[in-house]
């Protein structure tokens, strides 16, 4: 810093300090901006990489148990999570699933004005689940995504997006615990696929969501299976 | 006249006295006749009596029925301590015009600074005579009286003493007290003490040791120790009259639209905020009360988190007339009235010295969102008590406070366990359970199913169970004909590996949540 502050002679030293301060600049915004948001370790295999990016989009199929497990991880770190338009959202589940119920905020009928509404929160809520109110116009989401990226937030949708960072999907559900007319729900069983713009191919994992405590965990070993019944 | 002139009228107080206040009180408030038998009674025992009881033997301090018995047409009534506050706010009134700077000790009991008001009419007998004939001329109370003294507590013992006037003269106040009893002192522990100790005075307790004292009663005998020696060194604080707060507007003629009314009010609720910012205060709960031209009325309190500006309250008039409109009020409003119920210090909330705080931008993001959709449409979430899922999570409109009857702490007998599903509809879904020959499984009243479920359909899905589990009797106030809810629970997966939570009840099957 003692080199830097000193006054250069020549006109090249000149471009020569401002290209260097504009790197540091560049990194430490890097740093700030751009760190990630934690998912939960199990997730990461099936993300590929460390969390969450700010200023992207996330598609999930359903509004259930992946996104409480989503939100818990940022939510633990103490940020503020939104969810905008999912009136069935379970707010004891997503405490179960570890999110903190005070520093999380519901929009559950916003109608046509969704958009107006997330948009207003994305403001100074850096995590936010959203379910689009009929179909997305590619103008609005753009608008939209520009808003997430200049503030660092992530936006997680229930539906469709244009654009999307990556697709969660979830098949193969098989449930444990529930008999024919015996027992009791007790977890699930099921496939995690992650298709993202770095891996079209996609990638995947067996996870156990929820678990019997309500979180999201790693398989552990093989259960008897559910049979049809009749 | 003399007596002025001594230079030591500095700390002379004036103390006003009106025995069994809360009597009086009373009869003000409901326009009794306070001549009547009549006592007040808090714990069973008799707080304040009227003249007319204690010439009948009722006195302070006795048992209720003890009181009765003495005097059996005695009217008996419930101590009331705002009442009692409320009502001597208009003698403290009266009090301020003449003499202002006027302290409120409890209810019933006022001292101002005598030197004014004695220096201006000539006499301190003179000054409490007319502080006394103001209040009999103005309210018509004529049970006041009036003491003169060297410091507070001097003079309302003078007060007692008085009939109705009575002057100590300065530095004779040692001198007056010495005779009264320690029970003057006001401390229970030391007035049952002192006499057992052979202490029956104040003049006794003052010849003690200072030091003596202070090693037997520590602080507080030392400072009773100081008064009883008529050495009063409390001043007497001014009582600040409140600021006027309140800020009202009429429309003339009546306003029907409610974007009309919130900008007409916008003006008067400047001036609302603007008089709390100068008297140094910020607002935090505000009373809104609106009044149609047929005389219909809405009063609402409403709270925020942080503090209302003006914006923030002309969004609460605007949401609080959508709700009343139709139902509340049905014709033009012609009042508003804005009161501060609960406000805070000026300086406890100005911004901080780098912009606003992290969560005082989130609250302006909420509010703005709240006056985008309504303030029912941003919810924060709590898990209250209850058997239903719906139940059980309380949704609270953001900046109100959660009242429940039903904590979530306690046992709640029919609960899911964990873990919980992550879709709860807010109204259930109807759907059916079939048995094999596709009639619909019923439950009987000893639990016992009318057939195996294989199928389920909700709404357009239809499929094939592959688990099930139930019944499970979920019974509320089952011993209340009225309000008594009863249902049986299910757990099914279908085919499609979707888990759903199932209720039967007296009106069929219904989908209560899913597991996804």
């Amino acid at each position: 810093m003692k080199a830097a502050l000193k006054l250069p002679e020549t006109e090249t030293a000149v471009t020569e300090l401002l290209v260097r301060l504009r790197a540091q600049v560049a990194k430490a915004e890097a740093r700030i901006r751009q760190r990630p948001f934690a998912v939960h370790p199990s997730l990461l295999p099936v993300l590929g990489e460390s969390g969450l990016k700010p200023g992207a989009a996330y598609v999930l199929e359903t509004s259930g148990s992946l996104l409480h497990a989503l939100l818990a991880e940022p939510s633990q770190e103490g940020h503020w999570c939104g969810v905008v338009g999912l009136p069935t959202f379970a707010a004891e589940a997503a405490q179960l699933a570890g999110v903190r119920l005070d520093r999380l905020v519901l929009v559950p009928e916003p109608a046509e004005q969704w958009l107006a509404a997330t948009a207003a929160l994305a403001e100074v809520v850096p995590v936010l689940a959203v379910r689009p109110f009929g179909r997305v116009r590619e103008s609005d989401a753009a608008r939209l995504m520009s808003r997430l990226r200049d503030r660092g937030s992530v936006l997680l949708v229930v539906g469709d997006w244009p654009r999307a960072e990556a697709r969660f999907t979830l098949t193969e559900p098989r449930w444990h615990g529930l008999g024919n007319g015996h027992g009791r729900l007790a977890g699930r069983e099921l496939q995690v696929g992650v298709i993202s713009r770095r891996y079209p191919a996609g990638r995947s994992a067996r996870l156990v969501l929820p678990s019997s405590n309500g979180r999201i965990a790693a398989v552990e070993s093989a259960a008897p299976q559910l049979r049809v019944a009749g | 006249m003399g007596r002025l002139e001594m230079g030591v009228a500095a700390d002379r107080c004036l103390a006003l006295w009106f025995p069994n206040w809360s009597v009086t009180a009373w009869a003000l408030a409901d326009g009794e006749d306070p001549s009547q038998l009549a006592a007040v009674v808090a714990a069973n025992r008799v707080l304040a009596c009227s003249a007319a009881a204690a010439e009948q033997g009722v006195a302070v301090g006795q048992r209720r029925r003890e009181a009765q018995s003495t005097c059996p047409q005695l009217k008996v009534l419930a101590a009331d301590d705002a009442r009692d506050a409320r009502e001597f706010e208009a003698v403290l009134a009266c009090v301020e015009q003449l003499s202002p700077g006027v302290q409120l000790i409890r209810p019933g009991l006022c001292v101002v600074r005598s030197q004014g008001l004695a220096s201006y009419l000539g006499a301190e007998e003179l000054a409490a005579e007319t502080l006394l004939e103001s209040v009999v001329v103005e309210l018509g109370i004529d049970s006041g009286r009036a003491g003169v003294a060297d410091g507070v507590f001097t003079a309302v013992q003078a007060a007692h003493q008085a009939d109705p006037v009575r002057v100590v003269e300065p530095t004779g106040g040692a001198k007056f007290l010495a005779p009264l009893p320690v029970s003057r002192l006001g401390d229970p522990n030391l007035s049952e003490l002192l006499p057992r100790l052979g202490v029956r005075t104040l003049g006794d307790f003052a010849a003690m040791d200072a030091a003596r004292v202070r090693e037997r009663f520590g602080a507080q005998g030392v400072r009773l120790h100081t008064l009883a020696g008529g050495q009063d060194s409390r001043q007497v604080t001014p009582r600040q009259p409140p600021a006027e707060l309140i800020a009202e507007i009429d429309f003339e003629p009546p306003l029907t639209l409610v974007d009309q009314v919130a900008f007409a009010s916008r003006a008067v609720v400047a001036k609302f905020i603007d008089h709390l910012t100068g008297a140094g205060l910020v607002c935090t709960e505000v009373r809104l009360e609106l009044t149609g031209e047929r005389d219909e009325f809405s009063a609402r309190t409403w709270l925020t988190p942080s503090v209302f500006d003006a914006a923030a309250i002309t969004d609460r008039i605007r949401w609080q007339l959508q709700a009343a409109a139709g139902n509340q009020i049905l014709s033009g409003i012609i009042s508003l009235r804005l009161e501060p119920v609960s406000v805070d210090e000026l300086a406890n909330h100005a911004p901080g010295l780098f912009g606003l705080g992290p969560d005082e931008r989130v609250h302006h993001a909420m509010s703005r969102v709240q006056a985008m959709l309504g303030h029912a449409s941003v919810l924060t979430p709590q898990i209250g008590g209850g058997r239903w899922l719906a139940e059980r999570q309380l949704l609270v409109p953001w900046g109100e406070r959660l009242t429940t009857k039903m904590p979530a702490n306690q046992p709640w007998p029919g609960r899911i366990p964990d873990p919980q599903p992550a879709t709860v509809f807010p109204e259930p879904l109807a759907v059916q359970l079939v048995a094999a020959d596709g009639v619909q499984i019923r439950v009987d009243e000893r639990g016992a199913l009318s057939g195996v479920p294989v199928a389920f359909s909700a709404g357009s899905q239809h499929g094939r169970l592959i688990g099930w589990a139930g019944p499970w009797p979920v019974s509320e106030r089952a011993w209340d004909a009225q309000r008594q809810r009863g249902a049986h629970r299910f757990q099914v997966v279908d085919e499609f590996g979707v888990a759903w939570l199932l209720l039967l009840n007296g009106r069929g099957w219904w989908a209560e949540a899913r597991y996804d």
